[in-house]
């Protein structure tokens, strides 16, 4: 996996997944038809029109694949929709300081990069990025590197094993399926019965 | 398998769950109980199918409605379309998969984190999860729960496991006594005024302390409720004899001789003397205050005798503009105080204060005063149980004679999804557990706060610290 892209900036810090997509589009039994509701509220006026001052209306924003934000993106609700809306929208990688745990397990479940930055360079990368907004970074996964013009590179940390699984295509759910006999023995033997609904 | 370490009931809980545990992959979680709703379950649904799969184990999950379901009179039809397709769904899907259900029309209905700790499901010592975030709330029982994704949801479905890494152990002390018009929400509005909305990233919470002790079930709910809103994965307290009286004798508690194996079991969950956590905070209960917030996040709170602070004594520019824009959206100024903020709407309700504790808390205030005539008040029971209770106990009399809205039960305002909400720029004093922007109705205003003092608020028309009527 490896992106090359321009950035579209939301210079907030916890952007919480109601902003990402409102509650009144969960009502949804798919998951199709997210991504014209991404950041509904601070995308549209009343009447429906695109706010044309905000950044996902742009033409530059909807070209670009990689999101900056402010620190602890995606923190509330543990909605999956926002990574569907974000992803349908086509951003495939975040850019932030940090990230609501939940947000960032659905986020690698649906191939969107989390991609911790410090605080140091995050910080560089809203300066350069002020200066040349056509600026274009790079995000290689098997490296795990970030990397722009004229900035430094830096690597970022992500789950060994959701890695793998980004890379190889590998399956979670089939993964635990596999282990059917492991999980077989344990429901054997629990220490005491839990089971109470039946 | 456990050595002589001594350890957390977090670690004890994680231990006695773990079925497989491979180098460099996160640990297979054995799940106690899974509960599901109608919101973020239909694709999971949809993905068992199209794998072919069938639900593992029935017997340890649980379906109910809550979120896009209205709270008006039960015998109406859910109007909303979209949303009637989706109370629709779950029904079909828990039929077709063998899931014992709670419809819209049973008499049990209720919030998901409301009914599966009043109608016994969640247990001491459980790992417990559910496609939302704030299952936190069945840690009150010393269960480690956990808020999951939809992807989640299927996995658990599928196997009854959840791919899960350790969480870094994080105690929360609370020591000292509440003063009165102090409540356990205050508690945990406290705690993330303190450490942030993101503070608890990583980590589950153990609380303690003297005024954790103190506390009802009920009161314990509310704090473990909101540790998602600190950032934590989940939040806890250890079981005591307080928690072995509320299960016992519930609907699906253990009986006999189960009973007996349980609660021994249960007596050996507490944390080890001796054991460490990664972290540790203290809040002192003594000179705590009620709490409010004055922003768009759960962590923008303060003591409601406080004023709303500057952006610009803010070190840090993302922060400093962060909460300029929550002031902005709130229509605030940096200074001023928030008590004698004037209202629009008050909601009591949710999964953090529907609880019949908290219905009694708002009523010893609006017990023969009125509502101001320029506020909606809403009052919204967690369950139809509560409901019930309520009603033997006269509550609904003293709501309805006060000027107050005595509904079915439901999320309702706190999510906004059921036509329940704000209209742009109204105020709310809520004791639900987000004041994210829009979170109650687009464009809406909330001040987070317990049931006394939106009670309080309630009749004064204005933000009112309830220790002053
Ligand atoms: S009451 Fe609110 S927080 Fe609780 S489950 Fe419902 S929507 Fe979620």
């Amino acid at each position: 996996m490896r992106i090359h892209s321009t950035v579209a900036v939301l210079p907030n810090d916890n952007i919480d997944t109601d902003q990402i997509i409102p509650a009144r589009f969960l009502k949804t039994i798919s998951k199709d038809g997210l991504g014209d509701q991404l950041f509904c509220d601070w995308r549209y006026e009343a009447d429906g029109s695109p706010k044309a001052d905000f950044v996902l209306n742009t033409p530059a924003a909807k070209a670009s694949q990689v999101l900056l934000a402010g620190d602890n993106f995606g923190c509330g609700s543990s909605r999956e929709h926002a990574p569907w809306a974000l992803t349908q929208y086509g951003f495939q990688a975040v850019l932030s300081t940090s990230y609501a745990d939940i947000f960032k397990q659905n986020s690698l479940k649906n191939r969107l990069l989390p991609i911790v930055m410090p605080k140091d360079i995050h910080a560089s990368l809203f300066v350069a990025l002020a200066e040349n907004p056509a600026l274009q970074v790079t995000v290689d996964l098997p490296t795990q590197t970030l990397s722009w013009p004229g900035g430094p590179s830096m690597s970022f940390p992500i789950d060994a094993f959701a890695k793998d699984c980004l890379l190889e295509g590998v399956d979670e759910i089939g993964y635990v399926l596999k282990q059917d006999a492991a999980i077989t023995a344990f429901e054997a033997q629990r220490p005491i019965s839990l089971n109470t609904l039946a | 398998m456990p050595s002589n370490k001594p350890r957390t009931i977090i670690e004890k809980v994680w231990d006695s769950h773990m079925v497989a545990e491979k180098e460099g992959a996160p640990a297979v979680l054995f799940i106690d109980l899974h509960l599901v709703h109608e919101v973020t379950s239909p694709q999971a649904f949809s993905g068992l199918r199209a794998r072919g799969v069938k639900v593992r184990r029935p017997d340890l999950t649980f379906a109910t409605v809550d979120h896009s379901t209205p709270t008006t009179p039960r015998h109406l039809p859910i109007i909303d379309q979209i949303a009637a397709t989706q109370v629709a769904q779950l029904e079909t899907n828990a039929t077709e998969f063998g899931i014992p259900y709670f419809g819209f029309q049973n008499v049990n209905q209720g919030i998901v984190h409301v009914i599966g700790p009043e109608q016994g499901l969640t247990q001491p010592g459980m790992t417990v999860v559910c496609g939302d975030s704030h299952t936190a709330t069945h840690g009150a029982f010393g269960a480690l729960a956990f808020g999951i994704g939809t992807s989640e949801v299927e996995m658990v479905l599928a196997t009854q496991c959840l791919l899960q890494r350790p969480s870094k152990t994080f105690e929360v002390k609370v020591e000292g006594s509440l003063k009165p018009g102090v409540s356990a929400k205050d508690i945990i509005l406290a705690l993330c005024a303190k450490i942030g909305i993101g503070g608890g990233t990583g980590c589950v919470f153990e609380f303690t302390g003297s005024a954790i002790r103190a506390l009802s079930m009920e009161e314990r709910m509310t704090v473990c409720n909101m540790a998602i809103e600190a950032g934590a994965r989940a939040g806890l307290i250890a079981p005591d004899e307080k928690t072995y009286e509320y299960v016992k004798g519930r609907k699906f508690a253990p009986q006999g001789e189960a009973w007996d194996k349980a609660l021994a079991y249960w007596k050996t969950l507490p944390t080890d003397e001796g054991a460490t956590y990664d972290y540790t905070t203290t809040i002192d209960a003594d000179t705590l205050e009620p709490m409010i917030t004055f922003g768009t996040n759960p962590g923008m709170g303060m003591a409601i005798t406080a004023s709303v602070p500057n952006p610009a004594d803010s070190a840090d520019p993302l922060e400093r503009e962060s909460l300029r824009k929550a002031l902005v959206y709130m229509n605030l100024e940096a200074g001023q105080a928030i008590a004698g903020q004037k209202i629009d709407v008050v909601f009591i309700g949710s999964c953090t204060n529907s609880r019949l504790t908290d219905l009694r808390a708002a009523a010893s205030v609006l017990k023969g005063r009125k509502v101001s005539p320029s506020v909606r008040v809403m009052v919204v029971p967690g369950s139809q149980e509560i409901k019930r209770q309520a009603e033997a106990e006269g509550l609904d009399k003293i709501f309805r004679d006060a000027g107050a809205e005595w509904r079915e039960a439901g999320c309702s305002m706190c999510i906004a999804m059921n036509g329940d909400q704000l209209s742009p720029g109204q105020y709310s004093v809520s004791t639900s557990n987000r004041n994210f922007e829009g979170r109650q109705g687009k464009g809406g205003r909330t001040f987070l706060a317990s049931p006394l003092t939106a009670a309080a608020s309630a009749v004064m028309g204005v933000v009112t610290d309830v220790r002053s009527l």
